[in-house]
């Protein structure tokens, strides 16, 4: 639980926006999207990490980065303490060997056209997982892991449930022997049974395989079961990062707050407490100065709309990015 | 944990094999049994054409259809049957090869432009403008006016106009299909941007090219025979169905035959790919 | 709720029936599914993955036809949609009747910028001009909260964020102003505010102008929050129905109550969680008796032998199920 495996430091990423010649002509700004915007965070060796913010906040941006799948404009991403966009480090496969990722949608992250087999052999063969030979044990293998029947594997994924699905990308993820998986939505998808089981079967994974875990939802009473340390994302920003019993029981960040009170609660009579969040819903092509959240916060004073406040650590607490978290 | 095995008995359908699904399709089998049947007669045209296709007859100019002559004679006294059925080797020809090469090279750029994007796909969608501002006949017209008649160049000028379609098409399925997080999963794996293109992408994307390139083959014909009729494709003495029709065209009234018969021949293999298109187009689709 | 019961329903469905037939045998992915849904009411439909909420959303629109055959009735203003013939129902769809799919990757055409999409939707069943068509377009992507909206109008699919896709499905579900609404997950890819603020529109929109809602959802959270009515299906059947309250306080089909316990609360952190044994059946080869059966902890010999029907309970509820659960006896179990 010490060793850091993966480290974030201050990324950001920017989509720039298209510029058309009428646009130019009259003088708008580019369209750029601030999708990340300074993100800094710790992976530590066979730990969760639950991710959770407002939907576009940028907590797959943040996940499809540290994949490779885009190229942050700022800042660096370190596994194992060297730099995974360095020009020499880009073309080692390796990398995206170690560091796996699993999508939401399970209609979608499986290519219609192969079966079970095919798309697990391939994972095997072109990372040189093993001999052509010892394929058919090793499939095996990974059916029993991911608790999939052996006749799966000549089945194409339309024969499947969205929860079996999931399995299957589960397995094609282990198949190359991971340290790191980045699970996008995971269980979104599915019913709560079924991602009753998907979660049991990723805590018992991890608990066997020493993996680490970035568990990306929505869903937060499944963040806060799977979580050892949850992260709060505002506009490509962390706001609170800490303990995931702490910060669920009592979050100390006025945008954490609302989120965790805005949960419906399973009681139809509990119409809970939400706390509403007034003003406009902020954009990442134009994201305010000073607190990004100040336009709809309720504590919010003259500093907060003139100073950012940085990520820094609260007694008792994880970190909070808020001038005033003492006192919320 | 225990509780959480699957069985394979899930709620899940097993569908019926594609061939059972093409044989349940009577537009499909027919297409299959045209092209089919035009294909064999292409191949040993010898075999079923009753008379020499050039065996010049004067006692027998212009004949109407006779038993001895199905389709009557020509001012020659050729066997006009004999004639349309030699032709198939032709026509059949110009199906596979004006459309074939213009195919593969709109899939390839299709797919790789569709996959890259950036520059090249912006030049891409320049060369793409000029060319489909014209009319393909008036384009094909000049490159051959280019490159002089002849079937090979009728080829050449086809397939440098026609590889824009496929590409297109392409493209535009690399680009939709490279949304679906398959193609992301197979850039997280570490995999080939080679090996993503072209096994994971392409066999996704090529079913609306192939079932355009169905409609195409029939295109092919009708284009290459007009340029048969225009002297800019097959030359006589060739028996092809538009030189076929040329030769009869100043007497369609008295020696009807002459034309109609390779209008007949033209049309119903045209309707041989459409119905195999359409047949395609459902049992390509992916299932799920 | 009281006064409003008198009306005549918006929607009602009897006994539909969807089956898709393939190689020679028939799957029947919805049986015998009926409801009522008055105006302004909101039915939550929850249910196994595979268990045939979303054909039953597609059947009652039609469009099942495609691949399967629906029977039964959807009586929609005196009309059965489902003997209707395809031209009379395409006015009706997206219009009167609005579906949200389940599938927001999919739906959206990548090749088309989203305001274009809008527009499309607006042009097809209003009368609107294209500057009012422009205006609604932005007001509704603003109503379900995607920020600068009227920048983003330009923009594709794949430059939103997934939970973005899905807010412009909605926004295009409700541009025309639909009388039915037929939300397919409407919120999975959101987040908890943005969910509340769609919900909340949602019900806005349904107590304002009478729109009826069927909600398909596995938040049994949105379900509470959300739904007055709510019915639980399994295996192509209404195994259990009745008002949210009574039925998520005191569920009385063991399927609802194993639902009920797969939901992580009040279990210590990183512990497994309970999720009901086995798995759901093979259509193709349903089990003679209660189709749960084989899955279900309080199975009496009865259940093997006969299928339950969906008979009335009291208070408004009903239940398919030989062994009710009693109040109390669910965690037991
Ligand atoms: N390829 C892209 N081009 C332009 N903008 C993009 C692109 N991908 C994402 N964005 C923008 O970046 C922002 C963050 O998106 P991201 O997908 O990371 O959000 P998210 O937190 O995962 O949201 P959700 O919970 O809805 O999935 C959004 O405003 C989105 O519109
Ligand atoms: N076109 C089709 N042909 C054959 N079977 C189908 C077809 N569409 C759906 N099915 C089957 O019908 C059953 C019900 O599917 P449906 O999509 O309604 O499930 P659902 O309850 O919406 O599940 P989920 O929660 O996963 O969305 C499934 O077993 C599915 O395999
Ligand atoms: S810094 Fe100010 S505006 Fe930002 S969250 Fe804290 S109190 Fe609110
Ligand atoms: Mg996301
Ligand atoms: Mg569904």
């Amino acid at each position: 639980m010490s060793e850091t495996v993966l480290e974030i430091r201050d990324v950001s990423l920017t989509f720039r926006g298209k510029r058309g010649v009428l646009d130019v002509v009259a003088g708008r700004p580019p369209r750029d999207v601030n999708a990340l915007n300074g993100v800094t965070l710790d992976l530590k060796r066979g730990e969760t990490l639950g991710v959770v913010g407002e939907s576009g906040c940028g907590k797959s941006t943040l996940a499809r980065c540290i994949v490779r799948l885009h190229e942050p404009n700022g800042g660096e991403i370190l596994f194992h303490g060297s730099d995974v966009f360095a020009p020499d480090q880009r073309r080692d496969r390796s990398y995206n060997r170690r560091v796996q990722m699993m999508f939401q949608d399970p209609y979608s992250s499986l290519n219609p056209r192969m079966t079970t087999s095919q798309i697990l052999k391939e994972a095997l063969l072109v990372h040189g997982m093993c001999g052509e030979a010892d394929v058919p044990e090793r499939l095996e293998k990974l059916m029993d892991l991911v608790q999939l029947p052996r006749d799966a594997l000549e089945k194409y994924p339309h024969e499947f449930s969205g929860g079996q699905r999931q399995r299957i990308a589960i397995a094609r993820a282990l198949a190359v022997e991971p340290e790191v998986l980045i699970a996008d939505e995971l269980v979104s998808a599915l019913d709560v049974s079924v991602q009753a089981q998907i979660v049991n079967l990723l805590l018992e994974l991890q608990e066997r395989l020493g993996l680490t875990i970035l568990f990306v939802a929505h869903d937060l009473r499944l963040v806060r079961h799977v979580s050892n340390r949850v992260a709060v994302i505002y506009l490509g920003r962390i706001v609170e990062i800490g303990d995931s019993e702490t910060l669920f029981a009592s979050p100390s960040h006025p945008y954490s707050q609302a989120l965790l009170s805005a949960a419906p609660s399973l009681d139809p009579d509990d119409k809970g407490s939400k706390i509403h969040l007034e003003g406009e819903l902020p954009s990442p092509m134009d994201i305010p100065p000073g607190c990004p959240f100040h336009v709809r916060c309720r504590h919010k004073t003259p500093k907060c709309t003139a100073e950012l406040p940085v990520l820094r650590p609260l007694e008792g607490r994880g970190a909070v990015a808020c001038h005033h978290a003492e006192k919320i | 944990m225990s509780d959480a095995t699957v069985s394979s008995t899930q709620a899940v359908v097993r569908k019926p094999g594609r061939l059972r699904l093409a044989l349940a399709k009577p537009g499909f089998m027919t297409g299959i049994a045209i092209i089919g049947a035009s294909v064999v007669l292409a191949l040993f045209p010898g075999l079923f054409a009753p008379h020499d296709p050039n065996f010049i007859d004067y006692m027998a100019v212009r004949q109407p259809p006779s038993w001895l002559h199905p389709f009557g004679t020509d001012l020659l006294g050729r066997d006009t049957f004999s004639r349309v059925i030699w032709a198939y080797s032709v026509n059949m020809q110009m199906a596979f090869l004006a459309t074939v090469f213009a195919l593969l090279i709109g899939v390839v750029v299709g797919a790789l432009v569709g996959y890259y994007r950036g520059i090249a796909d912006l030049v891409f969608g320049r060369v793409v403008d000029a060319i489909i501002t014209f009319p393909f006949l008036v384009l094909v017209i000049a490159v051959v006016a280019v490159l002089g008649p002849g079937l090979i160049n009728m080829y050449i000028a086809i397939t440098l106009v026609g590889w824009v379609y496929y590409a297109r098409l392409m493209r535009a399925e690399v680009i939709s299909q490279k949304a679906n997080d398959y193609a992301s999963a197979g850039i997280v794996m570490g995999y080939s941007d080679r090996r993503i293109i072209f096994r994971h992408l392409l066999p996704n994307a090529i079913t609306p090219i192939i079932v355009y390139w169905m409609t195409d083959m029939a295109l092919a014909i009708l284009l290459g025979s007009s340029l048969g009729y225009l002297g800019l494709g097959a030359q006589p003495p060739q028996a092809e169905w538009g030189v076929l029709i040329a030769e009869g065209r100043n007497f369609i009234t008295t020696a009807w035959w002459l034309s109609l018969m390779p209008g007949i021949a033209i049309v119903l293999t045209g309707l041989g790919f459409s119905l195999i298109g359409d047949g395609l187009a459902d049992l390509l689709r992916p299932r799920g | 709720m009281t006064l409003t019961q008198v009306q005549t329903p918006l929607l009602e469905v009897a006994n539909l029936c969807t089956t898709f037939t393939a190689g020679g045998a028939s799957i029947p992915a919805v049986r015998n599914v009926g409801f009522t849904l008055n105006r302004g009411e909101v039915l939550g439909l929850v249910g196994e993955s595979g268990s045939g909420k979303s054909v039953t959303l597609r059947s009652i629109l039609g469009l099942s036809r495609r691949y399967g055959e629906t029977t039964g009735e959807v009586l929609w203003r005196g009309d059965n949609l489902v003997a209707m013939p395809e031209s009379s129902l395409r006015p009706i769809r997206g219009g009167e009747i609005a579906m949200i799919f389940q599938e927001p990757m999919t739906s959206l055409n990548p090749l088309l910028t989203v305001g274009v999409q809008i527009d499309e939707t607006l042009k097809a069943h209003t009368r609107m001009t294209a500057s009012e068509r422009k205006k609604r377009a932005i007001e509704m992507l603003d109503l379900v909260g995607i920020p600068a909206a009227r920048s983003r109008l330009g923009e594709y699919p794949h430059q939103f964020s997934g939970g973005m896709r899905q807010r412009v499905m909605i926004a295009i579900a409700l541009a025309a102003r639909p009388k039915l609404l037929l939300a397919d997950e409407p919120t999975t890819a959101l987040d908890v505010t943005i969910q509340a603020q769609i919900l909340d529109l949602i019900l806005s929109l349904a107590k304002d102008f009478d729109m009826g809602v069927i909600l398909v959802t596995h938040d049994l959270g949105v379900v509470a929050q959300t739904c007055d009515q709510v019915a639980v299906m399994y295996a192509g059947r209404i195994v259990e129905e009745g008002a949210v309250r009574a039925v998520l306080k005191s569920p009385q089909h063991p399927y609802t109550v194993g639902l009920m316990r797969s939901v992580p609360q009040n279990v210590p952190p990183r512990t497994p969680l309970y999720s009901i044994p086995g798995t759901p059946p093979s259509l193709l080869n349903l089990p003679q008796g209660c189709a749960f059966a084989p899955r279900c902890p309080n199975r009496s010999s009865a259940c093997d032998q006969s299928r339950p029907e969906l008979l009335d309970t009291g208070g408004g509820r009903a239940l398919a199920c030989f062994n009710k659960v009693r109040a109390g006896e669910g965690a037991a179990a």
